[in-house]
């Protein structure tokens, strides 16, 4: 115990001495939770429109001004022919192109039935995508308007429609930052847990300090305790001081119990730094060490649910994330801040992210040679 | 004689096809300052990696203050101090901190540590330095902090690998001080050095050519054996035959 005292205390001295580390540590998650979740937003608005209209009645006037009053859509060209709006989707001034065919007002009074055509720029896929669904329900809309008008003797329909009313359960806005903030603080706690540990050791070995630690009497465990313990606290801080943010900046309050998810907390950032210190045993240089943690943390971000659901990955990959502690606790951090799950809920994830620690703080010290 | 406190016999490190240290055979006993002498690359330093528990051997014996180099390496660590070629103290640390800090280490009480480092600081001329990051200090005055350090422990042999490297003759001088400081309180002394001077200062040397010892004895007697007017020529004599440099 005495000598954990002794490393804790250098370490402690060290990066109060390192205003690189300090700044990481206090910067790097205000920044990313102000920042991040504003940009990395679904929502998809000022899409590029470009109508063309062959009819001029006064419906296809009501549907281009409902399409851009929507507020998703910009109107960039008003043309006479495809070829024209076509130009337009070409030098990637439009993303949409809706054309109004002739006699449209015509044909859906007559008729009951007019078609309408509507090209996508599909070069950037979710734009593209949300932007012809969002376009036809704004057509759908009209054509629920158009309906009204002109079929009001009908007290009620003659075919049966489907109405879906849905309500959004936990996040009934479906704003995106509720849903993002839990997720970026889950990859932040995470990059302070790795990298901090990992280059840490690694520093030692490049500048020749670990010969001089591995020359005294000091025990292998007792020296990777003295490693974990610090950069435990500091992801601590880091989550702390994200969740003030996520409160002051979104008003987002975990829903659940704080005491769990500081629990949870708690043996996640124990295997995340068992894994750190797992890489510093495999390399030699800072450098190495970066590249490495690099690769990893990549897999772990992309593969961990936050910006791609898990449920809609192909089978290989759902196995792949189920070897992603990031994956579990991002999962976790939604279920308890954002659905207020108990402990009864996330106990098999908590059960393999213990697993985790023990398997990675475990092979890193049996990895940790003093004797080479 | 009095007992030996390193025992080597036929000690060899391979790495690969490379033979570094090839079945080097020696004693040294306790109390005496040996030199362990050589040109760059002939195995010195693999050598005392070995003999210090941070390296295992490929094959044959050793014992350090006893100790098996296979077997009990935590067990010589605790009986011995070393400074490595490399500074390699904290420099983001104060002068007292790395003090403290090794002290702790190594098991000392609160109380050892107080006194030694009111001592320590006295005995190097660091009080104005004390509470000053290692980074600012000259090369000379890390180099004998260096040593402070390794022997804080009060250790019964303490390694040296090229300590007064690239250190003014003053300073090497005062370095030197400390060594016989530290030899008469009992320590065993093994040092490996390029300063011939500081190989007349041994009490035995040693030198080693392409990994194995060619010479050992006392400088007195290896001026004689070879007809030399000084260790310089001793040294020439004998690593000119060298086949590898670094």
């Amino acid at each position: 115990m005495r000598t954990i005292k002794f490393l804790l205390q250098k370490e402690f001295r060290q990066i109060f001495r390192n205003r690189s580390i300090l700044g990481m540590v206090i910067f790097m998650p205000i920044v990313q939770l102000i920042v991040l979740p504003l940009a990395a937003n679904y929502e998809v608005k000022n899409i590029s429109v470009a109508v063309i209209d062959n009819d001029h009645s006064s419906f296809s006037r009501k549907l281009i001004a409902k399409v851009t009053s929507s507020g998703y859509f910009r109107l960039t060209g008003y043309n006479f022919s495809f070829n024209q709006a076509y130009q337009l989707i070409e030098r990637d001034k439009a993303d949409l192109i809706l054309e109004i065919p002739q006699n449209f007002e015509r044909n859906l009074i007559r008729e009951n039935e007019q078609k309408l055509f509507v090209a996508v720029n599909a070069i950037n896929g979710t734009k593209a995508n949300l932007g012809s669904v969002y376009l036809m329900n704004v057509i759908q809309d009209f054509n629920g308007e158009v309906r009204l008008q002109f079929i009001q003797s009908h007290r009620f329909n003659q075919q049966p429609i489907i109405d879906v009313a849905a309500s959004n359960w936990y996040n009934p806005m479906l704003d995106y930052h509720i849903f993002m903030v839990p997720g970026i603080l889950a990859t932040l706690v995470t990059m302070i847990g790795c990298f901090l540990t990992a280059l840490n050791i690694v520093k030692e070995k490049e500048v020749g300090t670990i010969e001089q630690i591995n020359v005294t009497p000091i025990k292998k465990h007792h020296f990777i305790l003295g490693k974990l313990i610090p950069f435990w606290i500091l992801g601590n801080v880091v989550f702390t001081l994200g969740l003030i943010i996520a409160w002051l900046v979104y008003g987002i309050v975990p829903v659940g119990n704080l005491l769990l998810l500081y629990g949870f907390i708690t043996v996640y950032l124990l295997a995340v730094s068992g894994f750190g210190l797992l890489i510093s045993t495999f390399c030699e240089s800072q450098q190495q060490a970066m590249f490495v943690m690099f690769f990893f943390i990549m897999i772990f971000i992309l593969m961990g649910g936050l910006f791609t659901s898990v449920d809609s990955m192909p089978d290989w990959a759902k196995i792949v994330t189920r070897f992603n502690p990031v994956s579990y606790l991002i999962e976790v951090m939604r279920m308890i801040i954002l659905k207020g799950s108990g402990l009864k809920n996330v106990l098999p994830q908590l059960g393999i992210i213990s697993l985790f620690a023990i398997i990675f703080n475990g092979w890193a010290i049996f990895n940790y040679k003093k004797t080479g | 004689m009095s007992e030996a406190v390193i025992k080597t016999d036929k000690l060899t490190k391979r790495f690969g096809d490379f033979i570094a240290t090839n079945e080097i055979t020696f004693e040294v006993n306790k109390g005496e300052i040996f030199g362990f002498l050589g040109a760059n690359g002939a195995g010195k330093t693999t050598a005392m990696r070995m003999l210090c528990g941070l390296s295992l051997p490929s094959s044959g014996e050793a014992t350090i203050a006893g100790f098996d180099v296979y077997k009990q390496t935590e067990q010589i660590k605790k009986n011995i101090g070393y400074m490595s070629q490399k500074f390699s103290l904290y420099e983001d640390l104060t002068v007292l901190e790395n003090i403290n800090f090794f002290g702790g280490i190594y098991g000392l009480t609160d109380k050892e540590i107080k006194t030694k480092s009111i001592e320590l600081i006295e005995q190097l001329g660091l009080q104005q330095q004390a509470k000053k990051l290692v980074a600012s200090l000259p090369l000379g005055w890390k180099q004998k902090l260096s040593f402070s350090v390794a022997v804080i422990h009060e250790p019964k042999i303490v390694f040296l690998d090229e300590p007064t490297g690239g250190v003014d003759p003053v300073t090497r001088r005062q370095f030197w001080d400390l060594i016989y400081d530290a030899a008469d309180r009992g320590v065993t002394i093994f040092v490996t050095t390029h300063y011939m001077d500081e190989a007349e200062y041994c009490n035995r040397i040693s030198i080693m050519v392409d990994g194995s010892i060619q010479a050992l004895d006392t400088p007195a007697n290896l001026k004689k054996a070879f007809k030399a007017k000084d260790m310089d020529e001793v040294f020439y004599e004998l690593a000119r035959g060298a086949k590898r440099s670094e």
